[in-house]
């Protein structure tokens, strides 16, 4: 067994478990919310640096050998997510340290935290379909309890909808599993690749929708993802932040699985549907950010719209597309948890969130404003930031591919993305001639530092991938390859013997 | 009987996504349960109906000696009943929390996040 696959499922599941069970402590609380995420950092770091040198590794756990058993498999984008994870998770950890309030440590936030985690990384890990349902749901239910924890008025409200929505997408997503196993009789993801081929392509169709309604549901794409702006924006920020990164990006990651492993069939048919519906996403998104005039809410909805790149770059389906997709599945992971944690400092800066109320925040604090203007132009695709080589790769890919109409859609978007930031700039960040705002800048921010450091660290990030953007873009395209040949991936795990 | 039973699912289904679309949060749970039983009849359907012997092989054979019945639909169903009894039971404290705090049974009163 190895355990460098199982570490980041075990560190969450046991730092969870050890919150749950010294519940009264708020010191060990803490300790284990914070000492769970930086562990799980390190796990990834070195899982990371083993498949980038061993190659594509896989586990049975007990020993049962696959396909019977239940495979871990870590390829380099599995591996890939687990460090974005464990940086999403010490980064909102360490926020969440400064900025949860004790009502809400007391009643579990650190081991619902962790569970989430679990969840996440499960998913992420597994190499068997059926428990990669099983993870989702871990990772639902952890997450359905943090967006009602405290139980305010609009989070209440919030969880509903996400909640009804999700377990609708969670039926539709078993359903699709119950056909898939009565037809191939396997579960197996890599079994599954070596014999679906024997499937009828009548059925192998149906059943690839399913799974794209499924997965749709859960990764917010156009026309399914009505829960997200209706929930995002109402628990604490740093719950938001943890949601915004991770969980979106989990059915964005199974969709690229089942797409590039499974339903490879009818590429003409299924992945021309996933092209448009990327461009339609990214377009409702950023339309919907534009009319925004709260904070939050246009963070959320911006989460639609680049879901749509990440979408376009699966459908294009070259190793180009697929390399532009993680790539920009990493930029947005960081980028968009640290909007969002910028948004929850102006927020207790200004003591509102609607963009109206919030003045002048460049003179009360100017390194906040410089913080979000990084990201801000991160996310909008200014260069030399990891946002701009992102949005590069996928339209030149797109270029590449022919996809002409998807990759011009893909430009205006990113103009409109632009002028939705410039919009919180202009109205939350602009300074203005207001004495009052230099008075107002001695309100003391309390747990400064807790604050700050997570926001610098992702800047820093965004940043270096810009900076880095040649070896960043090596291991994409190495990951990619992966992806479109998954001959390595079939045959590390049906590898017969321990 | 698995043209029976397929009637019997869409029944499930049909009804259940119908309850769904309904603005009391009651028909709300009782629409999902109806989903959730739905889905799993589907697995068992799917895997297909045989008859046969529990997958049990005697001491000195190494293979079945009869036709068996498949028992991992079974195992995926059992964990799917268990995983959707837990969503269930959270959704009913959810909506009465929910209910309770905003003072209506409405589904169409929630509209203040969605603006």
């Amino acid at each position: 067994m190895n355990w460098l696959l199982v570490l980041p499922i075990l560190i969450p599941l046991l730092c969870g478990s050890c919150a749950l069970v010294f519940r009264s402590s708020r010191l060990v609380q803490r300790s284990l919310g914070l000492g769970g995420a930086g562990a799980l950092l390190v796990s990834a770091l070195i899982l990371i640096v083993e498949v980038e040198s061993a190659g594509i590794i896989a586990t049975q756990l007990g020993n049962w050998p696959a396909p019977f058993g239940i495979t871990l498999v870590a390829d380099r984008f599995s591996a890939v997510m687990i460090l974005l994870t464990g940086i999403i998770a010490f980064s909102t950890a360490l926020y969440s340290l400064g900025s949860i309030e004790y009502r809400r440590e007391k009643e579990g936030y650190y081991a619902f935290f962790n569970f989430l985690l679990m969840g996440v990384c499960g998913a992420f890990l597994t190499g068997d379909i059926f428990n990669l349902y099983v993870w989702f749901e871990v990772m639902l239910m952890a997450s359905f309890i943090l967006m009602a924890l405290g139980s305010e008025r609009l989070q209440l409200e919030g969880a509903v909808k996400y909640v009804m929505l999700n377990v609708v997408g969670s039926m539709i997503f078993l359903a699709a599993i119950g056909v898939l196993y009565g037809s191939v009789g396997t579960l197996n993801m890599a079994d599954l690749a070596v014999h679906i081929g024997e499937l009828d392509p009548r059925l192998a169709t149906p059943l690839a929708m399913l799974f794209l309604v499924a997965f749709g549901i859960k990764s917010a794409i156009f026309p399914l993802f009505f829960w997200l702006p209706a929930s995002y924006h109402t628990p604490p920020v740093a719950v938001t932040a943890l949601f915004a990164g991770l969980l979106t990006k989990v059915g964005v990651y199974s969709m690229v699985r089942v797409f590039t492993l499974l339903f490879t069939h009818d590429v003409a048919f299924t992945h021309s549907l996933l092209v448009v519906l990327g461009g339609l996403t990214m377009v409702t998104g950023v339309l919907g950010a534009v009319a925004h005039e709260e904070f939050r809410r246009i963070l959320s909805v911006h989460i639609v719209s680049q879901i749509g790149y990440m979408i376009m770059g699966l459908g294009l389906f070259t190793v180009a597309g697929l390399a532009g997709a993680i790539i920009y599945i990493a930029h947005n992971i960081i980028v968009k948890t640290n909007l969002f944690l910028v948004s929850g400092v102006a927020y207790r800066l200004g003591g509102t969130y609607e963009l109206a109320g919030l003045k002048n925040l460049y003179r009360i604090a100017p390194g906040l404003s410089v913080l979000f203007v990084i990201s801000a132009f991160s996310l909008a695709g200014m260069p030399p930031l990891s946002g701009f080589w992102a949005k590069l790769f996928i339209v030149h890919a797109g270029f590449e591919a022919g996809a002409f109409l998807v990759t011009a859609t893909a430009l205006g978007v990113g103009l409109l993305t632009l002028f939705s930031m410039t919009k919180i700039w202009g109205k939350a960040f602009w300074p203005e001639n207001d004495r009052g705002a230099e008075r107002r800048r001695e309100r003391r921010l309390r747990s400064r530092a807790l604050l700050y450091a997570p926001m610098i660290f992702l800047t820093a990030l965004t940043i270096a991938m810009g900076v880095l953007a040649g070896p960043v873009y090596t291991f994409s395209l190495a990951a990619a390859q992966q992806l479109m040949d998954p001959s390595q991936y079939i045959e590390t795990v049906l590898r017969r013997g321990p | 009987m698995e043209i029976l039973l397929a009637i019997v699912i869409g029944g499930l289904f049909g009804s259940g996504i119908y309850l769904l679309l309904r603005r009391n949060p009651v028909k709300l749970v009782i629409g999902f349960a109806l989903l959730s039983n739905a889905v799993n009849l589907l697995i068992f359907v799917c895997a297909g109906l045989t008859r046969g012997v529990p997958p049990l092989i005697p001491e000195p054979e190494i293979r079945p000696l009869a036709e068996i019945a498949d028992p991992l639909p079974q195992a995926l169903i059992l964990t799917a009943i268990v995983i959707s009894f837990a969503m269930l039971a959270f959704t009913l404290v959810l909506f009465r929390r929910t209910f309770e705090t905003l003072g209506t049974s409405d589904l169409d009163e929630l509209r203040t996040t969605d603006q």
